[in-house]
């Protein structure tokens, strides 16, 4: 019945993008059941602890913003219906600063990524979010409208905008950069997926704020391997073929920090003098955070992922230095 | 080919003999002709110049009713909304706090207007003034706000940033992002409880101006937005206060009182299976009266489901203290379904404390606020204008007392002009039946009250302490009651005792809003409640002591006997209990020894 208005209402109003009619709360009402709440880490002031997302599977996906609202064992998802769940981290794509997460329940309402549309500069957009987590419970998210002023490649601000998404981006001017608006949608009209809106980013030269959404044909590839598990240390799998001579870290040249803790973050210690790694570049307390595309939340992780690595295979670390993400690649012998 | 205009074709007449001409031509027509082209290709469908007339027309509509307020002489202000011909307007109280009791208002017209403070809710953030000087102002369409859903077009009209020096107001367009949404108060004051959110542009300046929808008709009264790192600029999520609170407290804002919202005497938190529970609640409240315990599960109040937190704020941030208003809950497995009184926030004093003028302050710049703080506190009133005198009143814990006694002196007049009370100053004497028990005969004297009733004889001696009279039994002090009734009709407002107009609100029994005026007589309150359709006296409570159920009195069916409307039929009740139907048959009036 609300597709049949939908399609009514868009033949009176024509095809027009200034035509008025367009009933927005009907795609309110279908949007908002896909969207989640998200509360995590943070909780300080100027780092909040919240943040939006939506569903994108009938298995209980979510995607949302990598963020340090997710560093945390603790992250609860609050559905539309004011449903809570602890929330999963399946992966994440440092890169691509996204995350889905995973909740325990199934057949919801959610967005098929295969449907994502692309949008065009002059396209009507709303975003749909939980900015300053003005919605709690079952209260639905806020919606916001705009336009997309252009799609551009972010890079192109490269130096002014400190983000390592380095994609195309929508440029809207609905007003998005708000706390925890991060993890929303961004739709057309009509309710269909266009973006995820980004992190709060601040332009460091002029100091201006910038709205603007990651086209999701752009993290569909990632967002894919994420689900597939393809992120995931494989030594996680007990009964993975170990190769008869692995690279350790000795050998590439890296020494961690002590590992003391239960997850002890993988910050390098020291590198070797002519080692491959002082070669390529890696420096003490350089934070891995990948190695071979598999995640890696520990000094523990790494040491089991490096002795699945053949010794005449590369190693292709992604490496976090203060805001950078850089790559690194250490030849295989 | 394209048609061209009537001017081209004459061109074209000529266009044979000199080549030279032939080439100015060929320029011409391809300048002249390329423009023709594009005005072709443009076709605007008729559904896109139907919206845009609609929204030209609301508009225009909706600007005529903004108002532009100017405040400590040009350095403060905000906005407002006209809501009647006469000149009543609203406006935010963080508004109007800083301008004291006088303002210069501005409308479209291109005119500035004396106005003066009505009421305040501090509560709220709503104020009422008043335009001076017309009774044919253009006044905006009140909506109902609970019909605006999330989505809807919406636009913002006022003066943000004070740059309606020409009075022309100005327009900002919009969605709603949300309603029913909750933001905290500061301290105790300034609650935006079930307020609409939008994405239309709120800046300072804005505050107390209305928020319309597409159609031009008022849906809230713009006042606060969520900022944080940009100063307080939009950054779109900007709160309005609903246009149907506002209505719950349009009695009241007319009364030229300090208004207070309400609390339930309970406070609620969900459970862990997401119930919403009372966690305290206070043993003097109505609530507690009405079998509200701790742990029992809230299910709906105002009739609301209540199923958050938020949920149960929001409505009662929409009521004014002293509703009486549905609740249902579950009590050790049982439903019960019914009224509670609200009680205030603040105590009166707490309030005044607040709000009224105690030291001399400068004014602020009324802004929408993210984390909204109190404005200062009402400067001194200075030297009021001439043309606003007249309609300015001091009175302790009164924003404006004049608005309350023509509202007094309204309701009144509406009713002694029906029933002429002030000629019968003797005895009364009522006779009927109460309920199928019996015949009943009450006797309302001078210095006593004598009642014979199918249960038994009842009296009342008016010269002992009243609020300990609660005969007949179970009634909770029905002839006290009946005489404070009497006593008021035959003295009049002016010699009953202290008397106020409090606003107007439902009953149990009326859906329709009454007219309610406060009057205690020695230490007894009574509250008294008129139609504002018949301006005939349908209910009164009598509070022999705070912290008790009143008895109340329901009166109707209204007959004229001898010229004067006289009630057939009153109800009594007490706490959850009916005491009985009195049906009277026969009024007898001793005026100065005479009979009627």
């Amino acid at each position: 019945m609300q597709r049949l208005l939908l399609a009514i209402l868009f033949v009176i109003t024509g095809s027009s993008g200034i035509a008025q009619g367009a009933d927005f709360s009907v795609t309110s009402a279908e949007v908002q059941p896909k969207m989640v709440k998200i509360y995590g880490a943070g909780g300080i002031r100027g780092l909040e602890g919240y943040q939006s997302g939506f569903l994108i599977s009938n298995q209980g996906h979510i995607l949302t913003v990598w963020s340090y609202v997710l560093d945390t064992e603790y992250i609860t998802v609050t559905l539309d219906d004011g449903r809570k769940f602890q929330g999963e981290i399946v992966g994440a794509d440092p890169r691509l600063e996204i995350a889905v997460l995973k909740i325990d329940t199934d057949s919801l309402e959610h967005f098929k990524l295969g449907d994502a549309v692309g949008v065009n500069s002059g396209s009507r957009i709303l975003a749909f979010s939980n900015l300053f987590k003005i919605a709690t419970g079952d209260e639905p998210n806020s919606v916001l409208h705009g336009v997309v002023a252009a799609k551009t490649p972010l890079n192109a601000r490269r130096g002014a905008f400190k983000t390592s998404y380095k994609g195309p981006v929508y440029i809207i001017d609905a007003i998005t950069n708000n706390p925890g608006a991060a993890g929303g949608a961004l739709t057309t009209r009509n309710g269909e997926l266009a973006g995820l809106l980004g992190k709060e980013l601040r332009n460091s030269q002029n100091g201006t704020w910038l709205n603007y959404a990651m086209p999701i044909s752009e993290l569909i590839p990632a967002i894919e391997d994420i689900i597939a598990g393809k992120t995931r240390p494989r030594s996680l799998n007990e009964d993975i073929a170990r190769p008869d001579i692995p690279h350790t870290l000795k050998t590439l040249g890296i020494r961690m920090v002590p590992d003391v803790l239960a997850k002890t973050p993988p910050f390098v210690d020291s590198v070797t003098a002519k080692s491959a790694a002082e070669k390529e570049g890696l420096r003490p307390d350089d934070l891995i955070l990948y190695i071979n595309d598999r995640r890696v939340d520990s000094c523990a992780t790494l040491r089991n992922e490096i002795e699945l690595i053949d010794q005449i295979d590369n190693v292709t670390l992604v490496i976090q230095r203060d805001d950078e993400l850089i790559e690194i690649v250490l030849q295989g012998e | 080919m394209p048609n061209l205009s009537s001017d081209e074709v004459h061109l074209g007449d000529n266009f044979v003999t000199k080549p030279l001409q032939i080439i100015a031509l060929a320029v011409l027509l391809f300048s002249s002709v390329l423009p023709a082209l594009k005005a072709q290709e443009l076709i605007v469908p008729d559904a896109v110049l139907a919206s845009q007339s609609k929204r030209i027309a609301a508009i225009k509509k909706a600007s005529a009713s903004t108002v532009m307020v100017f405040a400590n002489e040009g350095k403060g202000g905000g906005s407002g909304v006209l809501i009647s011909p006469n000149g009543y307007a609203l406006s935010n109280y963080h508004v109007v706090q800083p301008a004291g009791t006088a303002m210069k208002c501005a409308i479209n017209d291109g005119k500035l207007y004396d106005a003066v403070l009505v009421s305040i809710d501090p509560v709220g953030d709503v104020a009422l003034i008043k335009l001076l000087g017309r009774d044919d102002f253009p006044a905006a369409t009140l909506e109902d706000s609970d019909k605006v859903r999330t989505g809807d077009w919406c636009f913002a009209v006022g003066n943000p940033f004070l740059l309606a020096t020409d009075f022309n107001p100005t327009v900002t367009y919009g969605i709603v992002s949300g309603v029913h949404r909750y933001q905290y108060p500061a301290g105790t004051l300034l609650e935006y409880a079930d307020c609409i959110q939008t994405d239309a542009s709120i800046n300072p300046g804005n505050s107390g101006g209305p928020l319309f929808n597409e159609n031009g008709d008022l849906i809230g009264i713009n006042g606060r937005g969520s900022f944080e790192k940009r100063g307080r600029v939009n950054v779109g999520v900007g709160y309005a206060i609903s246009i149907n609170q506002i209505k719950h407290f349009m009695g009241f804002l007319h009364s030229g009182r300090i208004l207070d919202h309400a609390t339930l005497g309970a406070t609620v938190s969900t459970d862990e299976n997401g119930n919403v529970v009372v966690t305290n609640i206070s043993e003097s409240s109505d609530a507690y009266r009405r079998g509200l315990r701790y742990g029992d599960q809230l299910l709906s109040f105002g009739g609301r489901n209540i199923t958050t937190v938020n949920g149960f704020k929001n409505v009662l941030g929409i009521y004014p203290r002293g509703w009486r208003v549905p609740i249902s809950f579950l009590h050790e497995g049982d439903r019960i379904d019914t009224f509670v009184r609200l009680s205030g926030v603040h105590s009166p004093e707490e309030l005044l404390a607040r709000v009224q003028p105690n030291r001399q302050q400068p004014g602020g710049e009324p802004m929408p606020e993210g984390e909204p703080k109190p404005p200062a506190p009402r400067p001194v009133a200075k030297e009021l204008p001439d043309v606003v005198q007249p309609f300015f009143a001091a009175r302790r814990g009164f924003a404006n007392y004049h608005y309350n006694k023509l509202n007094q002196n309204r309701i009144w007049n509406a009713y002694i002009d029906q029933t002429k009370p002030q000629d019968i100053n003797g005895d009364w004497t009522l006779r009927g039946k109460l309920g199928n028990l019996g015949d009943a005969s009450i006797v309302l004297g001078k210095t006593r009250v004598d009642a014979d009733l199918p249960q038994g004889k009842a009296f009342a001696i008016l010269d002992n302490d009243l609020g300990q009279q609660e005969a007949p039994r179970g009634s909770g002090g029905l002839l006290i009651a009946l005489h404070l009734w009497k006593h008021i009709q035959q003295t009049g407002l002016g010699q009953f005792g202290d008397v106020y107009y409090l606003g107007s609100m439902p009953t149990p029994k009326h859906n329709e809003k009454q007219d309610v005026l406060v009057a205690t007589h020695s230490v007894i309150e009574c509250r008294f409640y008129f139609s504002p359709s018949t301006g005939l006296l349908t209910s009164m409570e009598m509070y022999p002591d705070l912290g008790v159920d009143p008895c109340e009195i329901y009166f109707s069916e209204y007959e004229s006997v001898n010229n004067r409307m006289l009630p057939r039929q009153l109800e009594i009740i007490h706490g959850d209990t009916v005491y009985g139907e009195l049906r009277l048959e026969d009024f007898e009036f001793n005026s100065n020894g005479g009979t009627e």
